[in-house]
């Protein structure tokens, strides 16, 4: 880069709703079933089929609404979105246009310990497409495409950003806070990998000092926190060097290509999207009163901000804090731990520490995680209270991961208590200062590091049972 | 007139019917015809007057969150002109 850019981002994020039935027809929105067998004359577009709204759609959109901290409309309606593209049978995606449900919320993010409020400028009610499979690897080299209209009718929540976001961090971070409050509050499972919750990114830069935003590029298909901060770094670094060389930003659709870590231009056509939006004449409007929104905003969960400051107030650090609340798996496990023992920072530091390491390391997510949080607490007491050294706590953790036996069990299993009796102790310290007349001396010459040393040997032949307290205390009190 | 024939072929072009140019002064003049009648309305003072959502005065139609039977499969299919692994075959969507 020549010159030094500013980074734009704002990002689009589409969560299905988890309703038992569609938005506007009654068929299942079961994931995972043999193609077009939750279908009816609604969602597949038949002429003359009536939509009727899911009271269900109108309570998820008020409860998002509410926790992304957004003016909640007591008037709004849906519009008809016209284009022609296979995945939709009425050839129109039912949304909503001009008088979305929601409006004007913000949700904050902590990027490197410094926090920053992002913008939401509004979250609508559409219906999500059908899925296409194509005959061929990619879309550009198939022949024909086969259609699944189980998913046409979904109900989604748009939320769209301001473009508040200035690097692929504040991205990340705005995209994994969204995605923990639609969790705690639980109107989307955002599953990723399943496509139950999906973003786009409009990305644009402007050199340093400019007023106005540069000419953005909207980014489709990022299916994954990775691929949303690669195809940010990767955009930026595209339109940097096209403004280097004197040329300039074509506003376009672009596609993430998850594979090569490049994004490709969408539409070659001439013409630019026309919509045709207009009011779908269908429905009817959605009409709330105080008393329906007071109601939702009762029945609120604890989102995660607040649940973050509880932990702050127990006295884990913020940015553990941060951590643990990013998934409400996490953050539930966290507190069924915390009921069980008084060392809530010990009990952080190992959900942190080695179970993080132990779920990324066999990629399952904590709530496929066998230890019980009971049995995770009652290890970080067992330390507390000087039976294990952390040392052995490591490999009484490594036998709980496989059938969750209780940690006092495995202990004296494995035959890992250390050994606090100051006979036993004793006996060990005897005859290590006997082999190491050294030590001992340079110890009385003050080389406090010496001690380091006979500590570690006592702990050798003990086989790391002996209390390291009681060692270190032992032999200063011999030495002298 | 207001709308051209390229207006005309571009509206053609996005709801996908065939015209052909034989009708093309037709269309064109009809649509003038339209658009002119709206031109009258226009004339309207509407100045504290919320735009119609819905031309009948109701809301909140709304129903239970509740799971049913739709059809089967080979209902759904039954009208396509083809199809593939129990999906709507279509052709190549991209050019």
């Amino acid at each position: 880069m020549r010159q030094n850019y500013i980074t734009v981002v704002g990002l689009e994020v589409h969560a299905e709703l988890k309703t038992k039935s569609k938005a506007f027809c009654s068929c299942s929105t079961a994931f995972g079933s043999e193609p077009n067998t939750h279908v009816c004359p609604v969602c597949l577009g038949m002429p003359g089929a009536l939509p009727v709204l899911n009271k269900q759609v109108v309570e998820f959109a008020i409860r998002a609404g509410l926790a992304l901290n957004c003016t909640i409309n007591k008037f709004s309606k849906f519009d008809r979105k016209n284009y022609f593209y296979p995945d939709l049978a009425k050839n129109y995606q039912i949304s909503q246009f001009d008088q979305p449900i929601c409006e004007h919320g913000r949700v904050e993010v902590l990027v490197d310990g410094k926090k920053k409020t992002i913008g939401i400028t509004r979250i609508h009610m559409e219906e999500d497409a059908g899925k296409l499979v194509h005959s061929g690897a990619t879309i550009s080299t198939s022949d024909s495409s086969d259609v699944d209209y189980n998913r046409a009718g979904v109900p989604l929540i748009e939320i769209v950003s301001e473009p508040d976001m200035r690097s692929a961090e504040e991205a990340r971070a705005y995209m994994e806070q969204l995605k923990a409050i639609l969790e705690y509050t639980d109107v989307c499972d955002c599953k990723m990998e399943e496509g139950s919750i999906r973003c786009d990114a409009n990305i644009s830069i402007m050199p340093e000092g400019a007023k106005e935003f540069g000419t953005r590029a909207e980014i489709k298909n990022l299916n994954s926190f990775r691929a949303l901060v690669r195809a940010v770094d990767y955009e930026v670094a595209r339109q940097a060097e096209i403004l280097d060389d004197g040329g300039h930003i074509v506003q376009e659709t672009r596609t993430w290509d998850d594979i090569n870590g490049v994004t490709l231009s969408m539409r070659s056509k001439e013409e630019a999207q026309d919509y045709r939006y207009f009011p779908e004449p269908d429905l009817v409007p959605v009409v709330l009163d105080d008393a329906w929104i007071d109601r939702v905003k009762s029945e609120l969960p604890e989102l995660p901000a607040a649940r973050k400051e509880r932990l702050v107030a127990a006295g884990i650090p913020e940015e553990s804090a941060t951590l643990i609340v990013t998934t409400k798996e996490m953050a539930d496990y966290y507190d069924a731990g915390a009921k069980q023992t008084k060392d809530v920072k010990g009990l952080a530091n190992w959900i942190l520490g080695d179970v993080s390491a132990y779920l990324n390391n066999n990629a399952i997510t904590i709530d496929k995680f066998k230890v019980s949080p009971e049995h995770l607490a009652g290890l970080v007491d067992l330390i507390g209270k000087g039976v294990l050294s952390s040392k052995l706590a490591k490999k009484v953790f490594a036998e709980m991961v496989k059938d969750d036996e209780a940690p006092q069990a495995l202990v004296k299993k494995l035959g890992l208590e250390q050994v606090s009796d100051a006979g036993a102790i004793g006996k060990i310290v005897d005859e290590v200062l006997a082999k190491n007349p050294q030590s001992v001396a340079d110890f009385k010459a003050g080389k406090d590091r010496a001690i380091g040393f006979l500590v570690g040997q006592v702990m050798k032949a003990s086989h790391g049972k002996a209390n390291p307290g009681m060692v270190n205390k032992m032999l200063k009190e011999k030495m002298q | 007139m207001k709308v051209t024939e390229k207006d005309v072929k571009y509206i053609a072009q996005l709801s996908r019917l065939a015209v052909a140019e034989s009708e093309m002064q037709k269309f064109t003049e009809q649509f003038n015809q339209i658009l002119n009648y709206a031109d009258i309305l226009q004339k309207i003072n509407t100045e504290g007057v919320e735009p119609t959502a819905h031309v009948l005065p109701i809301n909140n139609v709304l129903r239970a969150d509740e799971a049913l039977p739709g059809v089967t499969n080979a209902e759904a299919l039954k009208n396509a002109p083809a199809v593939h692994n129990g999906g709507f075959k279509v052709p190549r969507v991209i050019e």
